[in-house]
């Protein structure tokens, strides 16, 4: 599987948390940069990218884009029968014309950023869309035809008590999407709530109330017939998103446009960070990567085992590690299904500790 | 040589800070020993950690000439750890100057050292310096001089060592009343050794003081108590820069190198002979025991080597110093060493890690116990953790001192809180004068070796200065507290308590301890227990979230440099029982001061 990630850097609004490369000052980039991110296509078209079976327009708010400008990129990424695309929407910013467009020119799936249902938790974040949008922006989209959904949520942040998340998950449920992202607020050093977290202004999130959400949600989600299928990836059967799992298979993909990450050839690269100068770039040709890293096969062994453990498919396994995957699962952290290990909801959430102590114990087979 | 009776040997008795150095360097320069564009400040202070802390841990000696005599300085360690050493420099003199602060008074340790002084029949020669202070009192400082040491007020000279004033008067002073050395040049040779520094060009350095016969470049000399003959390699006097002379006779004061390869084989209180004509070794020598002892562990394990080879070289140069190899499950190969005290604990830790670039974790000071079995055999101990179980053990005494708290009155209330709290028994409380207090205390010496120092310094801001010496050992309700994790003993945070304490050991450690280990995948119990009864119970929760929220295609570059780090905190981990510690938890858990 191919994929194709387009990064579209701008935002109307900056929310607190958000340490993604994204601009509110740079509206009048706008053409420009679309220009650019074509350009670019074409010249890695013209030297033999494949055809995508996922293309994945993500922010920053893509849906800040006119329509067919977003569609002018779509049109420059050859795509195979049957592609995924993805667009990830805000839903203050959406109307029926916009999702129409969308249709049009081979939009498969919206993703909008939801967070929460309850304002005040949404006051805490530094969003201003105020709930009610959130239904509009889905019944709008399933009236333009589309039949995949997927909202992100976000849990855990200071402030937001256990029945606000019950609240926001039941509304998320009621919904009626296919697909639910649920991350745990995290704190960035470089971001407004991370420098009042570091100033002591504002409290950071408690990992153990944290873990509460994660269980509840897990619970919530599964009796809603949702499965998980990754740490925080959540999907009725048959409906997990096709571009995740690019990402954690080993499948190769590009990244178009500023801050833009590919992984080709078995090596990770990057894209310059801003707009102007993703612009500048890709008007001096070739391309517009600023760094890169060619994985020693011993490190790309680890990094997939790493990722595969978040996901439900688990991860292989040789002998080497047999005492310590004993030990974790009798502690009720993993699962053993043959030559794999699956991950159990508590140990889901210690995946970090798990893999860096399985890798330690010489676990990939 | 010098005749007898043109020849004065004396020390400085003098508190921190009260100007010894200072008026070292003034009757170099009167008496034109070193001149005025080649002077430092502390010129005699030799070592960095001595000029840094602003104490003399090694005696320096110099020979001075004034108006035809020959002055011998003797100078002598400034602290309590070092009471050995100061009674073998007294032994050296037949007087000395008592220097106090005109404003600050006279402190404990001086007292001590200056009855120390007086059981030598030591001329006292009392000066009052910093009299260029406003804040001094020579009055008042004169009458508790004159209380306490029976020191008539109108001997005393009053000084300012640092402008100079009154500086030749007190040389005066010590030439008219200190006793000019007595002697026999044609008796057998007894020269007292009272220091011996290591000279990697050299080997031992000994200074030395004749008392009878004399000391000849090139002799062949008996070490009485090491048993050993050396060859006088040479022989020579500080004027203070090292010159050799050819003989060294009868009160007369110098340093002999004589190819010995460590201090041990010439150690303080030894006495040198001529090996064709012994005599008997001179009295007072003591071979000096060490009272605090510690574990020294490598924080890298790979540095073990390394600190071995460190503990013999600074052995070669400090003979007090002990060392035996040890294991803990903890913090695993390292050596459990004593010391003079905690002060000398201190300096020589600082060295190891200064002079030998190591990275130490010291265990908590303990002293040595003895214990006595129910076959009445018995055991001493200086780890905690190798005490026997309670109920094999009929007795366990404990090190007592006598301790010698001097203090403005105001603080007399917290000093005696202070030494209650830790099993003091008041032994004698005087007036020194209406604002100065003498208080006299039997203490435990494992009571003093946690931060007893400390305390009494905070409680009254500086003013309050204590001296102590051993008082034998008395049998007390000690027991072990041992502190497990996950109910596995670490033997690192053992310690010795009496049982009144036990309870609030156990309590601060396992609190320290749950501030300090990371939550594992499981809970982790903290308990302190004393003979298998828990007296206090922590737990460190387990840890429940430990993972990205985001992993896509941006994240998975950074998932790895974080899971890199991850499996690198995970190497430096200590593993005890199921539980990972990792080393600054150590390190922190066992400080004294928090």
């Amino acid at each position: 599987m191919f994929g194709v990630y387009v990064h579209v850097p701008f935002c109307a609004h900056r929310c607190d948390y958000c340490d993604f490369a994204t601009w509110t000052d740079r509206a009048h980039l706008i053409d420009e940069y679309v220009d650019a991110c074509v350009e670019d296509l074409q010249r890695r078209v013209a030297n033999g990218q494949p055809d995508a079976a996922s293309v994945f327009f993500g922010g920053g708010t893509p849906s800040l884009l006119e329509a067919d400008k977003l569609v002018r990129i779509l049109d420059a990424i050859p795509r195979t029968a049957g592609a995924e695309v993805t667009v990830e929407c805000n839903p203050d910013s959406v109307d029926a014309a916009k999702f129409a467009a969308y249709r049009r020119g081979g939009v498969t799936r919206l993703s909008f950023g939801v967070q929460s249902m309850r304002p005040h938790v949404l006051a805490a974040l530094g969003r201003t869309h105020d709930p009610a949008n959130v239904q509009r922006a889905v019944a709008l989209a399933r009236d333009a035809g589309f039949a995949h959904v997927s909202i992100d949520l976000i849990y855990g942040t200071p402030g937001e008590t256990m029945d606000d998340w019950r609240a926001t998950l039941d509304s998320a449920i009621a919904l009626g999407v296919d697909h639910i992202s649920a991350y745990a607020l995290t704190v960035e050093p470089a971001t407004p709530l991370g420098l009042a977290v570091a100033a002591g202004e504002r409290p950071a999130p408690d990992d153990d109330d944290q873990a509460d959400k994660y269980a509840f949600a897990d619970d919530t989600l599964s009796a809603a017939g949702f499965e998980w299928y990754e740490v925080s990836n959540w999907a009725l059967p048959g409906h997990e998103c096709r571009h995740n799992r690019c990402y954690w298979d080993g499948s190769e993909y590009v990244g178009i446009g500023a801050a833009a990450h590919g992984f080709t050839g078995g090596r990770r690269w990057w894209n310059t960070r801003t707009p102007e100068r993703y612009i500048a770039r890709i008007a001096d040709g070739p391309d517009a990567v600023t760094g890169d890293e060619v994985l020693a096969p011993a490190a790309r062994v680890e990094e997939a085992f790493g990722l595969a453990l978040r996901t439900r498919s688990g991860a292989t396994v040789g002998r080497a590690a047999a005492p310590v995957i004993g030990q974790l699962a009798s502690a009720g952290l993993l699962t053993v299904e043959e030559d794999r290990i699956v991950l159990t909801r508590p140990g889901r959430l210690l995946a970090s500790d798990l893999t860096a102590r399985l890798l330690l114990a010489g676990a990939p087979g | 040589m010098t005749a007898l009776d043109h020849i004065r040997c004396l020390s400085i008795i003098a508190h921190i800070d009260h100007g010894k150095s200072t008026l070292a360097d003034r009757l170099l320069e009167l008496t034109g020993a070193v001149s005025a564009r080649d002077m430092r400040a502390q010129y005699l202070d030799s070592m960095d950690l001595e000029r840094e802390r602003g104490i003399t841990i090694k005696a320096q000696n110099v020979r001075l000439e004034y108006k035809g005599f020959v002055i011998n300085l003797i100078d002598t360690p400034g602290h309590v750890d070092f009471g050995y050493e100061v009674s073998r420099s007294l032994a050296a003199c037949e007087g000395v100057i008592l220097l106090v602060d005109a404003s600050q008074g006279i402190e404990a340790q001086t007292l001590a050292n200056c009855y120390q002084a007086m059981e030598h029949d030591l001329t006292i020669v009392a000066a009052l310096n910093k009299i260029d202070l406003p804040a001094a009192e020579p009055e008042r400082r004169a009458a508790e001089i004159e209380r306490v040491l029976g020191i008539p007020a109108e001997e005393l000279l009053h000084i300012s060592a640092k402008t100079g004033e009154g500086v030749a008067e007190l040389l005066d002073a010590v030439i008219e009343r200190i006793p000019a050395p007595k002697g026999d040049v044609d008796a057998p040779t007894q020269a007292l050794i009272f220091d011996s520094y290591y000279d990697p060009y050299r080997g031992v350095v000994s200074a030395v003081r004749v008392f009878n016969g004399a000391l000849r470049s090139g002799a062949k000399l008996r070490y009485v108590q090491a048993r050993q003959d050396h060859d006088a390699e040479e022989i020579g006097v500080r004027l203070p820069v090292p010159t050799p002379v050819a003989t060294l006779g009868p009160g007369e004061v110098g340093y002999l190198v004589a190819g010995i390869k460590e201090v041990g084989q010439a150690k303080v209180g030894e006495t040198v002979t001529d090996a064709n004509r012994p005599a008997s070794a001179l009295e007072g020598y003591r071979d000096p025991k060490p009272m605090v002892f510690c574990g020294l562990y490598p924080v890298e394990g790979d540095d073990y080597a390394d600190l071995r080879d460190a503990l013999e070289k600074l052995r070669l140069n400090d003979s007090s110093v002990t060392y035996d190899p040890e294991t803990s499950g903890a913090l695993g190969f390292g050596f459990r060493c004593g010391f003079l005290g905690l002060l000398h604990m201190e300096i020589v830790r600082e060295r190891l890690e200064r002079e030998y670039d190591l990275a130490l974790v010291a265990t908590a000071p303990n002293v040595e116990y003895r214990v006595v079995r129910l076959d009445g055999s018995v055991e001493v101990i200086d780890n905690p953790s190798s005490m026997p179980p309670l109920n094999e053990v009929t007795a366990i005494e404990e090190p007592y001192v006598t301790v010698i708290l001097l203090t403005p009155t105001d603080y007399v209330g917290t000093l005696m809180e202070l030494s209650q709290q830790r099993r003091g028994v008041l032994d004698k409380m005087e007036y020194l004068s209406e604002d100065r207090v003498e208080l006299v205390y039997l203490l435990p010496l494992g009571e003093i070796v946690t931060d007893f120092f400390d305390q009494m310094k905070s409680r009254t801001r500086g003013y309050a200065s204590l001296d102590y010496e051993p008082a034998g050992y008395r049998a007390s309700d000690l027991v072990k507290v041992d502190v497990l994790l996950n109910n596995t003993p670490v033997d690192a945070f053992s310690a010795i308590v009496h049982r009144d304490k036990a309870y609030d050991y156990g309590r601060k450690m396992t609190q320290k301890l749950r501030e300090l280990i990371p939550r594992q995948l499981f809970d982790v119990p903290i308990q302190a227990a004393v003979g298998g009864r828990i007296v206090a119970r922590e737990t460190v929760k387990a840890k429940r979230k430990d993972v990205l929220a985001k992993c896509y295609g941006g994240d998975i570059t950074r998932k790895r440099k974080l899971l890199e780090r991850q499996k690198e905190g995970k190497r430096r981990m200590k593993q005890i029982g199921s539980v990972e510690v990792p080393q600054e938890a150590f390190v922190a858990a066992l400080r004294l001061d928090e």
